[in-house]
């Protein structure tokens, strides 16, 4: 046995073995129920807290209750980025197939949380300022960052090499990380009629407590959600890729 | 907090901009992973076809 191998071996979680498809996908169907269980305990207890527990707000009364599904949403819009870039890149750099799968399973999970966040904010704009769209800097960022995540799976989609995508793709997901550092400082370089961060990790929040933990339990739940949705989808994309693997074949053998 | 259903529901006459927030995210986070999932299926049953026909085509050509 080689020296690499050994080393590998003696790890208690042997990683390297787990950046294959065929270790990675049983792995990954043992995973998804545990996180759906989890999205569903944050989701109910984050809902409650949204409705019954959190105080109406002095200014914006019950309708500030958005706050509770948009702050999440836009969280994970920009974080889903950052992972799906992180991905793109280490499938880059190592060439493993894994890693860009990872990331094409999780550009539609981030599409639809960008996509939630332009769409509840529109509904929360239309009544506090008055309009469902302004050309503002945090909503017009978080709009590229939609785009960004659009361009990633139409790029793929329109590469019919698999690994040829995976490197184009990656390329693009690289270049677009630049954004999520501005949508996330927008309201503070620029003055935007979007307020300021409702959380921030410099100084005390400027909410309730009870609103706080609104937040943090639904951006939990939207976070488990997304893992479980992405599990999904990578064993999916797995099944297609490897599709004639013998370990593909074995695993769906059919009783005859 | 709230007195009656109705005043729930109305949301302190928000009631249209929270309830399309709250239900346009619930429907695309219950549509997607069923989405998922029907892929799923059918990549597998696409698979099994697949295989059956590899089978038929050497039981047919002994």
């Amino acid at each position: 046995m080689s020296q690499t191998n050994n080393f590998s071996n003696h790890r208690l979680v042997n990683w390297f073995k787990l950046s294959s498809p065929s270790a990675f996908y049983p792995l990954a169907g043992k995973l998804i129920p545990f996180f759906w269980v989890l999205t569903l305990a944050f989701g109910l207890a984050g809902l409650w807290v949204s409705f019954f527990v959190a105080p109406v707000d002095a200014v914006q009364g019950q309708g500030y209750r958005i706050i509770f599904i948009h702050v999440p949403a836009s969280w994970m819009s920009m974080f889903i980025y950052l992972v799906m870039a992180a991905w793109a890149g280490l499938g880059l750099i190592f060439n493993t197939r894994l890693s860009a799968m990872m990331a094409q399973a999780l550009a539609p999970i981030g599409a639809w949380m960008a996509f939630l966040s332009l769409w509840t904010g529109a509904f929360w704009g239309k009544p506090m300022w008055g309009a469902w769209w302004v050309w503002d800097a945090r909503l017009t960022s978080e709009l590229i960052l939609l785009f960004l995540y659009l361009g990633f799976i139409a790029l793929r989609a329109s590469i019919d090499d698999p690994r040829r995508a995976d490197k184009a793709s990656a390329i693009l997901a690289l270049v677009g990380v630049v954004n999520v550092p501005i949508i996330y400082f927008s309201v503070k370089w620029w003055n935007t009629l979007h307020q300021g961060a409702s959380v921030s990790l410099t100084k005390a929040p400027a909410m309730a407590q009870t609103m706080l933990w609104g937040m943090l339990l639904m951006a939990l739940c939207l976070w488990m959600y997304s893992i479980a949705v992405t599990l999904m989808r990578v064993r999916a994309i797995i099944l297609e890729r490897e599709a004639h693997a013998d370990w593909v074949r074995q695993s769906i053998e059919v009783k005859s | 907090m709230w007195n009656s259903p109705s005043e729930f529901f109305a949301m302190g006459g928000y009631a249209l901009y929270v309830w399309s927030s709250f239900g346009i995210c619930a429907l695309v986070l219950i549509l997607e992973p069923l989405m998922v999932r029907a892929r799923f299926k059918a990549i597998i049953r696409r698979l099994k076809q697949e295989q059956l026909a590899e089978q038929f085509d050497k039981e047919m050509s002994k």
